[in-house]
């Protein structure tokens, strides 16, 4: 009885084995199959939402594959490579296009004419119309975009630039990975990118005053002078502007550093860390496993044994703080979603090459980050950030857009910072999230502006 | 067109040992001598079906005429094999024969797909094994003074096993076998297994006082820590639960097996704590990615190719077994799931249990002390190598380094598993002769009794019988009573 019970507990484990964990076990790097699987099937399609080819291989007479990607660089570090090792899709959702799932018959058919069997197609949920929106936006500066429904999680479009051209990648590898060359091109920034996240941080800092102050929150006051010293240093507003007397939602409206520095210096630091933790600084972000095999941490580093200067340059979003373009979208995005943060996906579902569905992926949620309450209260913050405080440009008749402008310095001289937006619209029920950053886009975050500006007019005339 | 053959071969050996092992199981639970030879027949049909569909895919594959000649050779010995059992062991156990050729059969397939040379040798040294073991059930059933030789046993065994310590030659770092003229290798612990089970028989066959038990236990942790000491950890393991499950048996005294357990958890712990090659092991099988270029290599690679397998297998020849290490001895289990498939691998493990059912059956028929512990003891033994080598290759458990018997490669492996089904099947046959007579003595009482029977309507099937007398079915459907006590 007891070797029965080992034998058949032996199958069980042999059993689960197989069912749970062996999928994943040998997509392994050092599974030399895989390798093995591309010479009996044809690597499949990345497609976008519509169907639109976004990488697909292609044979000349002679039978030689080639990779081909028809938008060129627009999607270059979201679909990746495959010619010089995989990145992005090409190698997250390799395994996928290299299985096949067409018909028992035509598997027969393919093996006695002797042609592999075509691998399955992956349909993205990026749309090259918002992409090309995104990578216009972003013009000539270098930075990222991401565009991502927030209810869903389902990224829209993801750029990053300086970019590349995936079709000529074997033959630019020198250029792009040479030491003369330091603007990382290959680099993600949209998931690998790490940036202070300047004034857009304030949202944060606000909501963990709400949650210390939860009775006297709405009747905070402060009488900005335009600059305030703190220990030996002095913190200045943008241009030296003077807002006068400010409630905590026209502190944010107006982006007031003065403001901040004050709610910085009532703030427990041990508290904002766990705030900030529970935001997902410090770990794993939770992505999809196709984003988030690459994806940075983004850090939070203020604690108790802070001093006052970190902890005033922390509330305004400066100090160590990093972030990454996607994680400041999931922020917007929990905000947007009524305190829901969704997990950020790419791929909508796998099909086989005669377009039945074989695995189709649903939203899933990371977890409820904040009540619908503090929700709702953010987002009236960033509709005043719009309608009554720093970025009056996005105000628009059709639609109500509720955002943040940030600027992130990110060295000694003052000049020099990165722009961001992060926001979504339309404000009452919102559908889509912008988190956008320029690298050294300028004070104020008027460039981010006009970006997030081009973005919502391009998605809402559409319709 | 080739693939398309060995998808086709692929699913007709899935159907082909499904068929068998079902009928395996239906076996053992056959009543009657018709449905029991029904069963055996279907078996070898299977055998030979299954056996044939795999060489075809082999020759296809390979163009080699040659695999015909060989496929011919191993066709020829099954036909003998049978053939002998059938004329001088009438009343052997069609079951164990029929297993026996399966996991032969399978066994072939697979080393010929991995490496023809190899499976060649392999194949020369299976049919000097089952030659050889022939003899074993006729000595078991004509010697009855087989226990008289106690001590002989354990100085054979522990000094077989002194002797590899001394003197053996190093093998993925365990110190296991003999080179002969560099020829053959031997392994000693494959047979001393087989006189470890003896001695302890004999020596629970004379007295259970607390004084044999504890002489024997002595002798018992001798062979164990000589073994541990030859780093051969699978075997050691293999002679200490067997020992374990023996003396339970045979005393039926839980403090025994608890206080046994509870010893050997310590000394495991202790191993642990004393042995690099233990943690070694033991990390590797926690989180083979930990290191999966050096000590996770092996596990790994044999989750890779259990796991490219699937449920269905990728066909012969179309899968890379190669990469995992040890694949013709101990790892075979992995390249047969990556090749045959995980459906087929289930049921390779339910024919094994087949066998070790009928091992278990066998010793609680048995009914002097010394050949029930025999059986069980074979029984405990057999059981612990196929969970610790399939456990292990699965990543169920740590890996220990051991054969799975009839399949892997390897003389020694081959030769005492030979040696230990031909001692079950001697006991099969002994106990089969005295059932035989009981039976025809029960027959001619029950031709007295049966005009009394006659008289009453709406007799049960299985309620006929003296009243008083316990009845119990015997491993091979027939039924015979027990002894009274």
């Amino acid at each position: 009885m007891f070797f029965a019970l080992l034998f058949l507990s032996t199958i069980g484990y042999f059993c689960y084995y197989l069912i749970a964990r062996s999928e994943d076990t040998i997509q392994s790097a050092y599974n030399s199959r895989l390798d093995t699987f591309s010479e009996r099937v044809a690597r499949g399609e990345i497609r976008g939402s519509n169907g639109e080819v976004l990488a697909r291989t292609v044979e000349d007479e002679e039978g030689n594959e080639t990779r081909e990607y028809p938008y060129a660089n627009l999607f270059a570090h979201v679909v990746g490579y495959s010619d010089a090792g995989q990145t992005g899709l090409e190698a997250s959702a390799s395994k996928y296009m290299l299985e096949s799932h067409v018909s028992v018959v035509d598997q027969v058919n393919n093996e006695l004419n002797e042609v592999k069997n075509p691998g399955d197609n992956v349909i993205t949920t990026l749309d090259p119309y918002l992409q090309q929106l995104a990578y216009d936006a972003l013009g000539e500066y270098n930075g990222a975009c991401v565009i991502m429904e927030p209810d869903t999680g389902k990224i829209l479009a993801m750029v990053s630039k300086p970019d590349y051209d995936p079709n000529t990648i074997a033959q630019d590898w020198e250029s792009l990975t040479s030491e003369e060359n330091t603007s990382a091109n290959l680099l993600n920034r949209a998931t690998q990118g790490l940036y202070p996240p300047g004034s857009t941080f304030k949202l944060l800092t606000a909501l963990e005053y709400i949650r210390e102050y939860p009775d006297t929150w709405e009747s905070y006051q402060y009488e900005c002078q335009g600059s305030m010293t703190y220990g030996d240093s002095v913190m200045n507003c943008w241009e030296g502007h003077v807002h006068g007397l400010l409630d905590l939602r026209l502190s944010l409206a107006n982006s007031c550093n003065t403001s901040f520095a004050n709610i910085g210096e009532q703030i427990d630091p041990d508290s904002f860390h766990s705030l900030c933790e529970s935001f997902f600084f410090n770990q794993e972000l939770p992505l999809s496993s196709e984003l988030s095999q690459t994806a940075a941490e983004s850090s939070f580093v203020l604690n108790g044994s802070s001093g006052l200067a970190a902890m005033v340059q922390t509330a305004i979003g400066q100090g160590e703080t990093m972030i990454s373009p996607i994680h400041n979208a999931m922020l917007a995005a929990a905000i947007a979603n009524g305190g829901t943060m969704m997990k950020p996906y790419v791929i909508d579902r796998i099909e086989s090459s005669d377009g039945r569905v074989v695995e189709q992926f649903m939203p899933e949620s990371a977890g409820k980050v904040m009540s619908a309450a503090e929700a709702e209260t953010l987002t009236n913050f960033m509709v005043a950030v719009v309608n009554e405080g720093t970025s009056p440009s996005l105000q628009s008749d059709s639609y109500q857009v509720a955002g943040k402008t940030g600027s992130a310095e990110f060295s000694s001289n003052k000049e020099e910072s990165h722009a961001w937006f992060i926001g979504f619209a339309p404000a009452e029920d919102p559908q889509i999230v912008i988190s956008i950053v320029y690298e050294n886009g300028g004070m104020g975050g008027s460039v981010a502006t006009r970006g997030a500006k081009a973005l919502f007019e391009g998605y809402f005339s559409r319709q | 067109m080739t693939n398309l053959a060995i998808q086709a071969a692929k699913y007709v050996m899935i159907v082909l040992i499904i068929l068998y092992t079902l009928s395996t199981f239906h076996y053992h639970r056959g009543h009657t001598h018709k449905r029991r030879n029904h069963s055996s027949g279907m078996q070898i049909f299977c055998i030979f079906a299954l056996h044939l569909t795999g060489f075809l895919a082999i020759i296809l594959y390979t163009g080699e005429a040659a695999m015909a000649v060989f496929y011919g050779a191993q066709v020829i010995f099954f036909i003998l094999y049978l053939a002998f059992f059938r004329i001088f062991y009438k009343k052997a156990s069609r079951l164990l024969i029929n297993n026996t050729c399966m996991l032969l059969a399978i066994s072939f397939i697979m080393l010929t797909r991995l490496n023809a040379p190899s499976a060649i040798r392999q194949f020369v040294v299976t049919v000097a094994a089952a030659a050889v073991a022939m003899v074993v059930p006729v000595i078991i059933k004509k010697t009855r003074y087989l226990w008289r030789f106690c001590w002989l046993y354990a100085c054979i065994g522990i000094a077989a096993l002194a002797a590899i310590l001394a003197f053996g030659s190093t093998e993925y770092g365990a110190n296991l076998s003999f080179s002969i003229g560099g020829l053959f290798s031997i392994q000693p612990s494959e047979f001393v297994k087989i006189t470890f089970v003896f001695f302890v028989a004999s020596m629970f066959q004379t007295s259970l006082s607390f004084k044999r038990v504890f002489v024997t236990t002595v002798a018992a942790a001798l062979h164990v820590l000589i073994l541990v000491a030859s780093r051969d950890l699978g075997a050691a393991l293999i002679f200490f639960i067997s020992y374990l499950l023996m003396l339970f048996v045979a005393t039926k005294s839980y403090l025994y097996l608890f206080g046994g357990a509870l010893a050997g958890s310590a000394a495991s712990v202790l191993a642990y704590q004393v042995f690099s090659h233990v943690r070694v092991r033991v990390q590797a099988w926690r989180d083979p990615m930990a290191d999966p270029t050096g000590d996770g290599w092996q596990i790994i690679q044999s989750l890779f190719a259990i796991g490219s397998g699937g449920w269905l297998g990728v066909g012969l020849y179309q899968g890379m077994p190669e990469t995992v290490p040890v694949i013709r001895s101990d790892f075979i289990f992995a390249g047969i799931a990556e090749e045959f498939g995980g459906i087929f691998a289930i049921a390779l493990v339910l024919i094994c249990l087949s066998c070790l059912l009928q091992f278990l059956w066998i010793s609680t028929w048995m009914d002097g002390m010394f050949y029930k512990i025999i059986a069980f003891g074979l029984a405990a033994v057999y059981g612990a190598q196929v969970f610790l080598n399939i456990g292990g290759v699965i990543k169920f458990i740590p890996l220990t380094g051991v054969t799975l018997p009839f399949v892997s490669e390897g003389g020694s492996s081959i030769m005492s598993t030979f040696i230990i089904f031909g001692i079950i099947q001697g006991l099969y046959i002994l106990k089969q002769d005295e059932v035989d007579r009981i039976e025809e003595e029960e027959k001619q009482l029950e031709r007295r009794r049966s005009a009394v029977y006659a008289k009453r309507p709406g007799k049960g099937k299985e309620s006929a019988g003296k009243p008083g007398e316990r009845r119990r079915r015997d491993p091979s459907g027939r039924r015979a009573y027990q002894k009274s006590k």
